[in-house]
């Protein structure tokens, strides 16, 4: 599964504007595939924040640089068949550690800080990885409460 | 007056009322910040800040009512929000910050809290 291509593929410029069609996007494909509407609510707002990432500190505000969103099902692409969503996040901006992609203490109330703590609480895993050659990649899945329950029946 | 964000006296209760609406994301945060710091600026004790009409707020929603929040301690202003959905709410619980600060649920335990 993780080598086919995906089933969505959108690219986007690095301009905010453009946030909100990719949070459409992801939720309603996320619906289509079982979720409920505060979860899909929540992918979409884990998308957002990784493409945040991306626009504010990877491009640093540049607003005409590429990333590229691709989305596939975890299992069969259907209602009552899906078993999740798998999201991929591609950039071409600089690089860094993945080892670096923390979020910060909760309890060191600021600012800003709380992109990488909102993916990881959202999401079942979230990957940060240097692309070949430039740019990072960042995988995200989120599996669906009942595919949950079957794995671990 | 912004699209995004009105912001209006009550006089009868002494508070200055900033609503954005829609989606409060990396694209409108900025127009927020602009629109509480107006508030905070004015001769008013308190605050509040309604969601009745926001429908989703990412983290740089979050970040911009923190720094608001801390410019109202420094100045001793009470600075309340009220009218979150759940989906609203959420992201203030993913973050731990909904007991950072005081959310009312209408407008008159807003302005009676803060």
């Amino acid at each position: 599964m993780s080598n086919t291509d995906p089933h969505i593929r959108l690219e986007l410029r690095s301009n905010p504007i453009y946030l909100s069609g990719a949070r459409g996007l992801v939720q309603s494909v996320a619906r289509r595939l079982g979720f409920d509407d505060l979860e899909c609510h929540k992918i979409a707002l884990a998308v957002d924040e990784a493409l945040c990432n991306v626009v504010r500190h990877g491009y640093e505000r540049a607003e005409d640089r590429p990333i590229w969103l691709s989305l596939w099902p975890l299992g069969e692409p259907s209602v009552g068949s899906a078993e999740g969503i798998r999201i991929v996040i591609e950039d071409e901006a600089k690089q860094v550690n993945p080892d670096d992609m923390v979020g910060r203490e909760l309890d060191d109330i600021r600012p800003g800080g709380l992109g990488v703590h909102i993916m990881r609480e959202v999401m079942n895993s979230v990957e940060f990885a240097k692309r070949d050659g430039a740019g990072m990649r960042v995988e995200m899945t989120k599996t669906l409460p009942a595919a949950v329950t079957a794995d671990s029946a | 007056m912004s699209e995004l964000v009105s912001v209006n006296r009550l006089d009868d209760r002494d508070a200055m009322v900033v609503a954005p609406r829609g989606d409060v994301d990396m694209a409108c945060s900025p127009e927020l910040r602009v629109a509480l710091r107006s508030a905070l600026d004015k001769p008013v004790p308190r605050v509040v800040v309604s969601f009745e009409d926001v429908t989703y707020m990412d983290s740089s929603g979050l970040a911009t009512l923190v720094e608001a929040m801390r410019g109202a301690k420094s100045a001793n202003k009470a600075l309340v929000l009220y009218g979150l959905n759940d989906k609203v709410r959420a992201i203030f619980e993913i973050a731990r910050l909904h007991q950072f600060f005081t959310i009312a649920g209408t407008l008159d335990e807003a302005v009676a809290t803060a």
